[in-house]
């Protein structure tokens, strides 16, 4: 797929260090963080008059890592709260069963996470989890086969992926809006048309422990959610193609211009999200012991609150992963905590929506003072 | 004009039109190493076009371009800058959302292990920031703090950081559109004596530029574009100037 990029690793013309003690460009001295300096280079420059300063913790610097961790604090103030409000919640039993709820929400946030990354959206996935599940029940009625129903319900998300991505891409259409939007209704309608309408029942047994299963009261499905995030955290921090990604999001017409495989990266984070539903769906499958037509109604809404309230942002190249997590974290808890304390049916909807106005908010004043920290750090310096 | 060495690059009987209208029309231009070529013109005189192809952007629909004297192909601008040229675009071209280190590699990270498909190789980040580091210093690039995204840069910077990323990169030829149309004047200054440090590491270098007081300085040669035909070639000096200028508009030169 990495065809259109060249193969040779570049090297920049590092030889020639002769202007050393030029005027500096910008900012009236030159100042790396302490990790950027080459190992066992001394700052060079001395003499001129523009001393290299040494690592820096300013006020400044922590306000910005305070900041980066907002989602976390406020995911932290629900759960005290939950906690404050409720003598149950903080039982083992009822955090498993949180970490349980929250896992089909959580895997699907992950890969949605990449898709609004690079300034898309992927509106088809809770109708992709239940064709998979529908998928993976009908190969379950003919033959028992665990890694087979399992592989049918990845095998299934993973073409959902690849039509959107491909038609998204090849057919040049102007928004994914479009293409998932009609994803959502064509995958719910072959899923409803190929169960009937009816929910059918079993699942083998791997299925079932993957999503209803747990080792002591920690659930299966959210060790696998561990287990896809930090894949994630793999592919987003330290992997040529996760960078790509942000690349793609950050200016697609520069990524282009720098030979990075632009229409490869869109169609692969469209493909992720199909496989991310279907592996949703042998959790969701597996907790329920069946596959049905009407699983992950509105799912894809709450995986797109999850990495809204994460501090993702529509305009592409910025979100993490950890805060996705949180995002998914924070409305299984919030659920939770208000099935607990027994809140009327109707208002839960009202409350999540509240707070995804909130967090975003939060997350707006959040950019703004960073953008003045950083701006005045970078005029400090 | 006797020459030692063939040029860095020379593009002969380029041309191209993009239906009906006809963008470049059989030009030729030459850049030798340790020489700034400024290409002036009016509007859709093509000199966009000019550098768009010798980018790789567009293709020529005929013509030939030599690099040293040996014919090369430009199908893409991944061709371009396995060729050593750079291209420094008028919107800049830069990723906003990532640091500078990031953006002087996309598309060419540096990468381990070597066995793996590239695009799922690990990118070896603090190898590209030191050596980011190294070319900002070299150049006397002065970044605050290269952890922080170029868009919250100030313009002259964002500027600094791409002309910088193309001579990182640049073994030949560098390219510049209309490099200090958005800076005020300290920032041109700058980005000026940037442009002469390059020509003093013996790239050549062809820069688009409407700002006739810094072509007047910077540049060793001028072409003048109208119309898709190169109509003049000359050294600006402040005593041509209005020569130069009677040739864009299309006086009588």
């Amino acid at each position: 797929m990495a065809s259109d990029a060249t193969e040779r690793d570049a090297h920049p013309n590092t030889a020639s260090d002769g202007h050393g003690a030029a005027a500096t460009f910008g900012a009236s001295r030159m100042d790396w963080p302490a990790g950027y300096l080459p190992k066992g280079s001394t700052p060079a420059g001395g003499g001129s008059g523009s001393p290299l300063a040494g690592p820096r913790r300013d006020p400044g610097g922590l306000g910005l890592a305070a900041l980066r961790v907002g989602p976390a604090l406020m995911l932290l103030v629900v759960v005290l709260a939950a906690g404050a409000l409720s003598p149950v919640f903080f039982t083992t039993r009822n955090l498993g069963n949180v970490l349980s709820q929250t896992a089909v929400i959580a895997i699907l946030a992950l890969a949605q996470l990449l898709v609004i990354v690079t300034r898309g959206i992927d509106l088809s996935v809770g109708s992709t989890l239940a064709l998979s599940a529908v998928a993976g029940a009908l190969v379950f009625g003919s033959m028992e086969s665990g890694p087979l129903v399992i592989l049918a319900m990845l095998a299934t998300g993973a073409v959902v992926g690849a039509v959107n991505g491909g038609v998204l891409v090849w057919g040049r259409l102007p928004h994914p809006f479009i293409m998932t939007l009609a994803m959502l209704s064509i995958a719910r309608g072959l899923a409803l048309w190929l169960s009937g309408g009816q929910p059918i029942s079993g699942m083998p047994e791997v299925v079932q422990r993957i999503g209803g299963g747990s080792i002591g009261w920690f659930p299966y499905s959210a060790f696998l959610v561990v287990g896809l995030a930090l894949m994630t955290l793999l592919l987003t921090r330290a992997m040529v193609w996760g960078r790509w990604i942000f690349a793609v999001g950050g200016n697609p017409d520069a990524a282009r211009r720098a030979a990075i495989p632009v229409k490869g990266v869109v169609v692969s984070v469209y493909v992720i999200s199909g496989l991310a539903a279907g592996i949703a769906a042998v959790v969701n499958a597996g907790r329920l012991n069946g596959g049905s037509p009407t699983f992950g109604e509105l799912a894809e809404l709450d995986a797109i609150a999850a990495v809204v309230i994460g501090g993702a942002s529509f305009h592409g190249g910025r979100g993490h992963v950890g805060n996705a997590l949180v995002g998914a974290l924070m409305i299984g808890v919030i659920r939770n905590a208000m099935n607990l304390l027994d809140v009327n049916a109707f208002l839960q909807p009202i409350v999540i929506g509240v707070v995804i106005v909130l967090a975003v908010e939060l997350d707006v004043v959040r950019g703004l003072l960073e953008e003045r920290l950083r701006i005045l750090q970078a005029a400090r310096s | 004009m006797t020459a030692p060495s063939p040029p860095a690059l020379s593009v002969r009987g380029a041309a191209k039109r993009f239906g009906a209208v006809v963008a470049l029309d059989g030009v030729d231009i030459q850049v030798r190493r340790g020489e700034v070529l400024a290409l002036l013109g009016d509007n859709g005189a093509g000199k966009s076009t000019l550098i768009k192809c010798v980018s790789g952007v567009h293709r020529l629909d005929a013509g030939t371009v030599e690099m040293d004297g040996v014919p090369v192909d430009l199908g893409s601008p991944a061709d371009a800058r396995a060729l050593g040229i750079e291209t420094v675009y008028q919107d800049l071209a830069l990723f906003d959302n990532l640091d500078p280190a990031a953006n002087f590699y996309a598309g060419r990270e540096m990468t381990t292990p070597r066995w793996l498909p590239r695009g799922l190789r690990l990118v070896r980040r603090r190898a590209m920031a030191e050596a980011t580091v190294v070319v900002l210093r070299r150049l006397a690039v002065g970044v605050a703090d290269l952890t922080t995204p170029v868009g919250l840069m100030s313009g002259g910077q964002r500027q600094a950081v791409a002309v910088a990323r193309a001579a990182a990169f640049a073994t030949n030829v560098v390219i510049l559109d209309e490099p200090t149309a958005a800076l005020g004047v300290r920032e041109s200054r700058h980005v000026l004596d940037l442009i002469a440090r390059l020509r003093a590491e013996g790239l050549a270098i062809i820069v688009v530029s409407h700002a006739m007081d810094h072509v007047m300085e910077m540049a060793d040669r001028a072409v003048v574009l109208r119309r898709g035909r190169a109509v003049g070639e000359l050294v600006p000096r402040p005593e041509n100037k209005e020569q130069i200028v009677s040739l864009i508009v299309g006086g009588n030169g």
